[in-house]
């Protein structure tokens, strides 16, 4: 039996409500198939499920708050069909809904089944806490809450999530900061020629050239990416790049680009401009928000010139960069007028120094000299 | 098509795209991207809305000519 559990969605999120399941007992499940939607103070979330196998068992109930690495159902390995298992121990068979001949009739007093009819509440996700646990109206009640209550209080709660994660980056963290100016001449060059043969949906935005430029150059400084756990570095096993993407309603939400190195710039605007837009949504998947090992803010081209980040643990790095504005450079002795962006590192001291810090932004400041080099 | 039915147009696409952009006090002849809060990412979307729905092709070299509600209405008409 596969424990299928409640996946970290991200560093400053612990806990989530279980708002609906997509699946029910005797379906069969594939690897990053959507099983269920959960409720973050920031989002919702669909969680995907990781294995491959048969639902034997929902073990949590819409509206129940769960904690990051909760059991929430249980899962038969591939090839073992719900029917063994029946033989076995005598719980639900392959397709059978739940309630109908498998678990003992619930008691459910008429008021909160005339309540839930009104609501639209699927009785079987409620735990009755009555006599014989019988489902009430007040048990009716609080399952219609939490997704009642939700609209007006999400930006307090979303607040309270950034400042904990805040306060304990600068509790706990060391930061030590650096900064480059880097010229974008050729990059915006080569990228407007690109445009030029592109239709319009297909455009690149300088934002996917920086994007990448980090992800490369985080190959050679893996101090930068990855997580400080129990007091020692580890590192991350591939380069997710968090994109700090703000909200119009205010507050923030920082998923993942997976594997960012190894994507064509095509392949990494069209997956920046779906995550931006699915995350203005609210509709993340799980495997994006637990995923970056490393974050990356963009202030763009409504932004300040410079800005310098705070990490988000328990990440140990964060990249930013200010607009892109036309600066007076010299080269050779020459003063010439460049588009310039300012890039910014704030990193973990218990894990990297400055010098190596500063090594990463010349790197990063030598990729983008070749754009062309950046999309492979 | 004319100018203030492609206005109406251009204010549908904003509001897709910024739905808290309060349209009455929009100054047309001001900045755009000053009273609406657009990253890089909006207003190429924007723009791809607006090519969407009125089906013009907008290359990236005219991007510049695009700053205020009046211009994009202004040029939105010479390729109409």
């Amino acid at each position: 039996m596969i424990e299928f559990k409640l996946p970290s969605l991200g560093a400053d999120m612990d806990e989530g409500t279980l708002l609906e399941w997509k699946v029910k007992p005797g379906d069969a499940v594939k690897k990053g198939q959507v099983i269920a939607i959960v409720d973050t103070t920031k989002a919702a979330v669909d969680v995907e499920s990781w294995q491959e196998g048969t639902v034997a068992e929902l073990v949590t109930e819409v509206g129940q708050k769960m904690p990051v690495g909760m059991v929430m159902a249980k899962l038969l390995e591939p090839g073992k069909t719900a029917e063994q298992k029946v033989g076995a121990g005598g719980t639900a068979s392959a397709g059978t809904p739940r309630g109908i001949g498998t678990t003992p009739r619930r008691m459910i007093s008429p008021a909160a089944r005339k309540r839930a009819q009104e609501m639209g509440i699927d009785l079987d996700g409620i735990v009755g806490s009555g006599p014989q646990g019988a489902v009430t109206l007040e048990d009716v009640a609080a399952a219609v809450k939490p997704a009642a209550e939700k609209p007006t209080d999400r930006y307090a709660e979303m607040r309270k999530t950034i400042a904990a994660a805040m306060a304990r980056s600068k509790r706990e963290i060391p930061h030590y900061y650096v900064a480059e100016d880097i010229p974008l001449a050729l990059a915006l060059a080569w990228l407007q020629d690109e445009n030029t043969r592109r239709p319009l949906a297909e455009r690149l935005l300088p934002a996917a050239l920086l994007l990448k430029a980090v992800a490369v150059a985080l190959r050679r400084y893996p101090e930068l990416n990855g997580f400080w756990r129990d007091g020692a570095f580890v590192p991350g096993s591939a380069i997710h790049l968090g994109v700090a993407i703000s909200l119009r309603q205010g507050g923030l939400i920082a998923p993942a680009l997976l594997d960012a190195d190894r994507k064509p710039l095509t392949t990494l605007m069209q997956e920046l401009t779906d995550l931006v837009k699915r995350t203005r949504a609210g509709s993340l998947r799980s495997s994006e928000l637990g995923a970056a090992t490393v974050t990356v803010t963009n202030l763009g081209d409504q932004g300040t010139q410079t800005v310098f980040g705070v990490i988000t643990p328990p990440q140990v790095a964060l990249v930013g960069f200010g607009r892109v504005t036309e600066r007076p450079w010299i080269e050779h002795g020459e003063l010439k007028a460049l588009p310039v962006v300012t890039a910014s590192l704030a990193a973990d001291h218990r894990v990297s120094d400055g010098h190596r810090g500063a090594l990463f932004l010349r790197e990063l400041a030598e990729l983008l000299q070749h754009p062309d080099e950046l999309d492979k | 098509m004319n100018e203030s039915e492609i206005r109406t147009v251009v204010l549908a696409t904003l509001l897709s795209i910024a739905p808290e952009a309060e349209t009455d006090e929009l100054r047309s002849e001001r900045p755009l991207r000053n009273q609406v809060d657009l990253d890089s990412m909006d207003w190429l979307n924007f723009l791809l809305g607006l090519h969407e729905r009125l089906k013009v092709d907008i290359p990236e070299a005219d991007y510049r000519k695009l700053v205020t509600l009046d211009d994009v209405v202004a040029y939105l008409k010479t390729k109409l």
